[in-house]
């Protein structure tokens, strides 16, 4: 079972302009299309020698649609029923977000990346400690904020393009290369994959800092903050910054920017998360501080009596691995 | 009205010593009007993983379908049963792949992994995975589950106790949702059996 791949062509013929399905005209990474164009105008040369009418090329088309496989990328076929629910007057859902403080900034030895470790889903906060720094490369990681689902899935498809990237070419992962991965993708989607990004890491050209922003522009400095709590982290970076810092001062300053986001903004919270990358060397610090802890825990706790009314119970044993005895001699003979 | 909250739905996904167990409610309703009181959310991928589905019903059997699907050519490639991270990923990339036309579910997969760790998770509808290590939940009755799970639960419970402390915080989350219970579903593992039982709880 495939999914239907959904595919807008216009073919190059200048008296017939099909188009395969009304699905909006995002630009779908497929080969496939170039192969049907290719066709279509090996046909139109034989169409001026033997003339084929519209009706016949639009089946063999839509019949070469179904067969194909999917090559990848996004596909958009519960869009139509989706448009069709929302003019019904039924909301889109919300999806999780990463509400988020994520800093970075580049000391004497290399680059700091920090973020904070909440997770909210509209009002409610539904991880208390999901991880905000992603690996790109050895030597390269992320911070993201925006849309938690787009900022993992553009951060995973980036990172194997990297891979792949240093297998075809023997080299360690240069940080712009991630960078220009990263802001063609989001670019070609116009800002919507919401992914905001914070891009660090240290490579044969010394540290580098970028940040992204979701339409796929990019900045490159020596100290950023992104997300909700950015103005909160960039107040401390602002006021505190200076070249030349340490490792020690730089890592202050991080959980200190971090901490501002998490204290004054409510779309961050729980725990600090720090990165450090220098030259060939990494260390992620995962829940570096933890300036909230639960404080309120009941020593009791809850243990109920076993009164809850069951209906009906059914016991599954679970299949047992079956032992091979080696050496047994009957069947030898 | 959401979509979410067309149908109706609760679960709850907890973890134990060295056992999970994963439990719904049993409504299926139309809006308003109740049209079905033993619904099944809760599905059996293999023996020691299992994957609830909360969300719009008909959404939920589709997406089934398709990883019951990709679990099997699966198992036929790979003469072996998924662990329950690598289902988990399967899951993530199937529903990003809609990013923009998303199936309206959110899936709660637990199971138990190598060396019989149990490993739950959860994903909003288009996919961002969420790993905990005490308990998940998902549906209309989410803000209420949350409440009653984060006061509920110890960790490293027994599996009898476990039982007792996911069926608790599921039957009084629920009492609070019109949209969800007239009973619950629980299914509690360990390495050796599957305890599946159906609880009695409010009808209305």
């Amino acid at each position: 079972m495939s999914p239907k791949t959904t595919v807008s062509v216009t073919l190059n013929l200048s008296f017939i302009k099909t188009q395969i399905s009304s699905a909006p005209r995002y630009s779908l990474k497929n080969n496939f299309s170039d192969s049907v164009s290719l066709s279509q105008s090996h046909s139109h040369k034989l169409s001026s020698a033997f003339p084929i009418d519209l009706s016949e090329i639009k089946k063999r088309m839509s019949q070469v649609a179904v067969e194909a496989p999917p090559k990848g990328g996004f596909s958009f076929d519960l869009c139509r029923r989706n448009g069709m629910l929302s003019k019904k007057g039924v909301p889109p859902p919300s999806y999780r977000k990463t509400g988020t403080t994520i800093v970075g900034l580049i000391f004497q030895d290399g680059v700091i990346l920090g973020a904070d470790t909440r997770a909210t889903e509209g009002p409610i906060v539904c991880d208390k400690n999901c991880e905000k720094i992603h690996y790109m490369a050895p030597n390269i990681y992320c911070c993201g904020a925006g849309t938690a689902a787009d900022t993992e899935a553009v951060t995973d498809m980036v990172s194997s393009q990297l891979q792949l990237h240093r297998y075809h070419t023997g080299r360690e992962s240069r940080v712009v290369t991630a960078l220009t991965l990263l802001k063609s993708h989001l670019f070609k989607y116009q800002g919507h994959v919401q992914a905001a990004l914070v891009l660090g890491g240290v490579d044969a050209n010394g540290p580098h800092l970028h940040t992204i922003y979701p339409h796929g522009s990019t900045d490159t400095l020596p100290f950023a903050t992104m997300g909700s709590g950015s103005l909160a982290a960039m107040s401390v970076f602002e006021s505190k910054y200076r070249e030349g810092l340490t490792k020690e001062e730089g890592i202050k300053l991080v959980c200190e920017a971090i901490c501002s986001g998490i204290f004054n903004d409510l779309g961050s919270g729980s725990n600090v998360d720090v990165c450090v990358i220098t030259k060939g060397q990494k260390e992620y610090l995962r829940n570096h501080q933890l300036p909230n802890p639960r404080t309120y825990v009941s020593s009791k706790g809850f243990s109920f009596p076993r009164k809850t009314e069951v209906l009906l119970t059914r016991i599954t044993p679970l299949k047992e691995m079956v032992e091979v005895i080696e050496g047994g001699d009957t069947m030898e003979e | 009205m959401s979509i979410f909250e067309y149908n109706g739905s609760a679960l709850i996904a907890m973890v134990g010593k060295n056992c999970f167990a994963i439990a719904s409610d049993r409504r299926l309703g139309v809006q308003l009007q109740t049209i079905a009181t033993d619904f099944q959310r809760i599905y059996k991928v293999h023996d020691r993983l299992f994957l609830g589905l909360s969300g719009l019903a008909t959404d939920a059997q589709t997406l089934y379908q398709r990883l019951v699907f990709r679990h099997k050519l699966y198992q036929l490639r790979e003469e072996r049963d998924m662990k329950p991270e690598t289902f988990a990923s399967l899951v993530s990339a199937i529903l990003y792949e809609k990013r923009f036309g998303p199936y309206f579910c959110q899936p709660v997969i637990a199971g138990l992994g190598d060396e019989d760790k149990p490993f739950i998770c959860t994903m909003d509808s288009i996919g961002a995975k969420e790993l905990a290590k005490d308990f998940v939940v998902a549906g209309t009755a989410s803000e209420s589950l949350y409440g009653a799970c984060e006061s509920m639960f110890r960790p490293d419970m027994e599996p009898e106790d476990l039982f007792e402390t996911i069926s608790q915080a599921l039957l009084s989350s629920v009492d609070r949702d019109c949209l969800s219970g007239w009973g619950g579903h629980v299914y509690v593992v360990t390495p050796t059996e599957v305890k599946e039982r159906i609880l009695k709880g409010r009808m209305d």
